[in-house]
């Protein structure tokens, strides 16, 4: 009972093995197959006509071609997590325990609940969407797009997390060659024996392409027979490299192709190996022997399971040792049809009737077989499968498969991922590839419109030849193998014209009509490009691989045009449908990108610090202690501490640039708006950048380290721009002074020690001969110094808490020991390390400008410091920071903010307006920018921008918060919080 | 994209970063310390058309591109904006110093 259509015709070329049985399910229901089937081989082996349901009009289906173009059978491949939707079954290599399910229906596949739209069509013509459901609107979201989503659709996603690895992989080559039919493989013989390095692809798990499908003789052996030993011969070439189950997707920029290789797609089990590979080949340059795809004929009810493409008819008989009927009919415009008839006939398979549109002598006899010439086929039965077909002279045939065939179309996608744009060829009646190729990039074989086997190998070899001679490749090439020469003659006939009102399918996937193509030029839609988007014509998962020159032969016939008179759609990657876990790679969750650690990582680890994201880095935001429950209590503890003692905080992540030269000085002069030449040897100095525009950019403190040394240090966010703005100054705007730069940010841990007896503790770490006192090293010194017996360090004496503070680092080896040093030598003054959230707090408890404030809309002038930007000199935002616009009176300047009501809380992004004003854009007046609770005030505090705000201290007005539609009266105060003299500093 | 670094050879265009018109490169001079007002509103116009005014053409094209994760180096890419074809690539440096050169002979 198993495998009804399996042929038993001793056909010694099949590429199945019959030693080796398969087992696999489909729709819960236990099949057998062998290896080496496709699950659509298999499924046909079985008998299983129908194994789909259509996107819109749920139609049953069946399968339609026998490769990666196939438009109707679609499935679930697997089940739970590893469930993949849309899976061609046409090209899934069946392997034992494969799970299968059919998608798009509502009850079993044989009677979906949803074909009741296909009675509903009337209503669900080209354009629906935009006609039927339009009113009244509201309907839109609530109700129709619900239910249209719910009715329509392909497969469906896990909604699981993919549990297989992707890789990614580069590789390097002389000649890609794409496609190893028997013109890839001609040309892969001829550039491998001359000694080019070479890749052959193709997405077949069997190379051989065409070969396997067809009784051609290749050098006296059968095709498929010639192909297994080319293939073993290029196999055993070092300078050749074979990628089966691999499709190139894309075309890119100077021979770059990216290609999907399905590494273990076939496998029950990945065991741990990737899924699939994503490679980037960079090729020298690239063949495209793509071969070619045929065109189905369009006619009245041509959609039924049973019609095929009369080539896939024949793949499946020689390749797979499988019929996909028991009378089967052919119906062609070309002597290529013909060919499926008699290699059916060959293997004793009944042929009801050879229909061919041309009025021509017949090509063959077959015994018991309606010869129709000149004839059509008008009309179709059988509702889950085929049962007659009807013809223009009024016979009605039995028959349970259709093989149709309308033409070859060359396979040009690739060819036309640079825009370039096919030309017609009139004696194929299809359009192959144009002048304006991809670089570097030839076109071979029936890719080219050469449909014929021996023409087709000539030409792959023939260029394989030529660009391995042209890249100097000597290697002694043998002549190309002798192939037959078959007739590929054929006709325009496109689509069966009727008076009926049975429609015509043109696109299978989307349920495209030839009446929805139409109606969609009747309704004004003229270009082919807004056909297909109206109509939805050559969209999804075959992009129109057998609908596209269908369709425009409809929509030429109706605008009485010529099929290349309309044009083409343009063709982009990628070629076949990719996984967005294949483009992800190995890029997912943690991996998404790098993490960078701070030298004191483990230390604060270990200590149990909550680590918080800031860009890619880690940093610790607060270490709680035991018996703190709300974050605030830790936070609140870790600024107290640290301003009635001594506190650390991290902060290596904040950018370093070293900058050397004998013009360091002049260089800074034009990088900062306030000059740095004047800076003494062993001063640290506060510098403000702009960017051209006069908008601030960055700031940071910089050192002078010797007379040609400094040292810069950037926010932790900008690290990596300032860098590159300033490597763009020195190369292309100033390249006249010697100085040089180089990122220091992960060669130094540095940590901040702040607070009333920073020094104290400094004075114990750091060794005896180093002078640290307040007159020794007063507020703004730098220098080398060394630490706990002789580790060079650098210490600064520098504050961003407001509190007697240094900044210290160390090699960044010494990271977790320094720390461990300076925590050590605390003990007696109870020190801390605080986070990202108490150094946040300190800032604006003390005014600082940090990032909210920098937010790249704020001048100098807003920040309050206009007179920092110097006349005197040159610099980076110079010029552009005079315009009238920037240095307006009334622009919003930074300014401190407290609630009126102590109690209340401040939110960062209130607004301001003046009290009694209505909150809206027309009166508001600026914003707050940060706030924090004050543990040293004991209330809330917020810096911001209001409109003249330096002018209107002890002014109070309306904060208002739109997200939360509150408002809160605040008073405008200095922005210095504590400490505003900045005694604190200099003790 | 590829891309042809004049020390280090062809290079993938995923190790650099781009920056834009290579006209970038021709920063206007600065108006100088006792600059009259005619002298800052011209300077001024200069460093307007510098900073916001671009040629957007249709074939080759001259650009700025940072090898970022190599050698650090800003490249003047000669770059066909139709085709992509890079018909040139050269050290910003060697542009910078040329230029220089030519604008102190002027004077």
């Amino acid at each position: 009972m198993s495998q009804v259509n399996r042929l038993n015709s001793g056909n010694v070329h099949t590429a199945i093995n019959r030693e080796k049985t398969v087992s696999f399910k489909f729709n819960g229901q236990t099949f057998q197959g062998y290896e080496g089937d496709t699950l659509a081989s298999a499924l046909l082996a079985n008998g299983q006509v129908l194994v789909g349901r259509s996107f819109k009009y749920h139609r049953p289906r069946g399968i339609f071609t026998a490769g990666s173009e196939e438009p109707n059978a679609l499935v679930h491949l697997r089940a739970g997590a590893h469930q993949e939707p849309n899976a061609r079954a046409t090209v899934a290599e069946l392997f034992n325990g494969l799970v299968a399910t059919s998608q798009n229906h509502r009850g079993p596949l044989k009677y979906d609940l949803m074909a009741i739209n296909d009675l509903m069509s009337p209503f669900l013509s080209a354009g629906f969407y935009y006609k039927t459901f339009m009113w009244p609107k509201v309907f839109w979201e609530k109700l129709y797009e619900p239910v249209i989503r719910h009715a329509a659709g392909l497969g469906e996603i896990s909604k699981l997390d993919d549990p297989d690895i992707y890789d990614k992989g580069f590789l390097h080559c002389d000649i890609l060659i794409i496609g190893a039919g028997p013109t890839g493989i001609a040309a892969a013989l001829a550039a491998g024996q001359a000694g080019s390095r070479v890749i052959l692809a193709d997405e077949d798990f069997q190379m051989g392409g065409r070969l396997n499908s067809e009784t051609y003789e290749v050098a006296g052996v059968s095709g498929s027979q010639w192909a297994s030993d080319a293939i073993a011969t290029l196999e055993a070439m070092d300078n050749v490299r074979l990628l089966k189950r691999t499709t190139i997707v894309g075309t890119y920029d100077h021979g770059i192709y990216s290609a999907v290789e399905r590494k273990t797609d076939h496998l029950l089990q990945s065991d741990g190996k990737p899924r699939q590979v994503l490679w980037k080949i960079y090729s020298k340059h690239a063949i495209l022997s793509a071969g070619a795809i045929e065109r189905p004929i369009t006619f009245p009810n041509n959609d039924r399971p049973g019609v095929m493409m009369a080539g896939a008819v024949r793949s499946y008989v020689n390749r797979w040792d499988v019929t996909p009927g028991q009378a089967v009919s052919v119906f062609t415009n070309n002597d290529d049809g013909w060919r499926t008839a008699t290699d059916l006939a060959e293997k004793g398979i009944k042929i009801a009737a050879v229909v061919d549109t041309r009025s021509i002598e017949p090509l063959a006899k077959f015994p018991g077989a309606h010869i129709e010439m000149g004839t059509q086929v008008v009309d179709t039965t059988g509702r889950h499968g085929l049962k007659t077909i009807i013809l223009s002279n009024g016979k009605i045939i039995d028959t349970d498969c259709l093989a149709v065939s309308g033409g070859w179309n060359p396979n040009v996608h690739l060819s036309c991922h640079h825009r370039g744009i096919p030309t017609w060829n009139t004696d194929l009646h299809a359009f192959v590839p144009g002048n304006d190729l991809p670089a570097e990039m030839y076109v071979a074989g029936a890719a080219n419109g050469d449909l014929s086997l021996a023409t087709a190998m000539q030409s792959g070899h023939a260029i394989a030849n030529k660009l391995a001679k042209a890249l100097g490749h000597k290697g002694r090439v043998k002549a190309c193998a002798k192939a037959e020469d078959e007739s590929t003659a054929n006709s325009d006939f496109w689509f069966v014209k009727t008076d009926t009102k049975a429609r015509s399918w043109v696109d299978f996937q989307n349920d495209v009509t030839s009446k929805d193509i139409v109606l969609a030029q009747q309704e004004g839609f003229n270009s082919v490009e807004h056909v297909k988007r109206y109509t939805t014509l050559g969209m999804a998962t075959d992009q129109g691989k057998t609908s596209n020159l269908p369709a425009m032969a409809v929509m030429a016939d109706n605008a009485g045009k010529t099929i290349p008179e309309l044009g083409t759609t343009i063709f982009r990657p990628p070629y076949t449908p990719v996984s967005i876990s294949t483009w992800a790679g190995r890029s997912r969750g943690k991996e998404f990108r790098p993490t960078r650690l701070t030298p004191s990582h483990q230390y604060a680890e270990k200590q149990g610090a909550e680590f918080v994201e800031v860009g890619a880095w880690m940093r610790a935001q607060w270490t709680p202690k035991p018996g703190e429950t709300h974050w605030r209590q830790t936070v609140d503890r870790e600024v107290t501490q640290t301003r009635n003692s001594v506190g650390m905080c991290d902060v290596s992540t904040l950018g370093k640039i070293d900058i050397q030269g004998k013009d360091a000085g002049e260089f800074l002069n034009r990088i900062y708006c306030n000059t740095f030449s004047t800076l003494k040897v062993g001063m640290v100095r506060y510098g403000l950048m702009l960017r051209e525009d006069g908008i601030a950019m960055d700031d940071g403190t910089t050192a002078r380290l010797t007379e040609t040394q400094y040292v810069m240090t950037t926010t932790t966010a900008n690290a990596v721009n300032v860098f590159r703005h300033m490597e763009f100054c020195r190369q292309c705007l100033w390249p006249d002074l010697d100085v040089h730069l180089i990122s220091a940010t992960e060669q130094f841990a540095q940590y901040s020690v702040a607070g009333p007896n920073a020094r104290k503790l400094l004075q114990k770490v750091v060794d005896k001969e180093h002078d640290i006192s307040n007159e020794g090293f007063p507020f703004m010194a730098c220098g080398e110094i060394s630490v706990c017996g002789g580790t060079p360090a650098r210490l600064f004496r520098i504050s961003f808490s407001g509190e007697l503070a240094y900044e210290i680092a160390v090699p960044t080896r010494y990271g977790v020991a320094m720390m461990e040093a300076l925590m050590e030598a605390g003990k007696e003054f109870d020190s801390v390390v605080y986070g990202t959230e108490a150094l946040g707090v300190m800032r604006i408890e003390k005014g600082h400008a940090a990032g909210n404030e920098l937010n790249g809309q704020t001048t100098a002038h807003n920040l309050g410091m206009g007179r920092m930007v110097s006349k005197k000199k040159d610099s980076i935002g110079n010029m552009l920071s005079e315009r009238p616009e920037m240095v307006q009176d009334d622009a919003n300047r930074l300014v401190g903010f407290t609630p009126v009501d102590k109690s209340k809380s401040l939110n960062a992004g209130m607004h301001f307006v003046t009290i009694g004003n209505e909150p809206n854009t027309e009166n508001d007046e600026g914003w707050m920018t940060s706030v924090a609770f004050s543990p040293s005030l004991g209330h809330s505090v917020g810096i911001g921008y209001i409109k003249r705000g330096h002018e209107r201290m002890g002014e109070k007005v309306t904060a208002f918060n739109a997200l939360q539609n509150n408002t809160i009266e605040v008073e405008i105060v200095s922005a210095h919080f504590i400490d505003p003299k900045g005694e604190r500093l200099r003790v | 994209m590829i891309i042809n670094h004049p020390l280090l050879g062809p290079r993938d265009a995923a190790e650099f970063v781009y920056l834009g018109d290579a006209s970038l490169m021709n920063r206007p001079e600065w108006k100088g310390e006792e600059a009259s007002d005619e002298q800052t509103e011209k300077t001024l116009d200069a460093y307007h058309d510098y900073l916001y005014i671009r040629e957007n053409k249709a074939g080759e094209h001259k650009e700025l591109w940072y090898h970022e994760q190599g050698d650090r180096s800003w490249l003047i890419v000669t770059r066909n904006t139709i085709t992509h074809g890079i018909s040139k690539v050269e050290l910003a440096r060697d542009i910078a110093v040329a230029n220089q050169a030519k604008g102190e002979s002027k004077k």
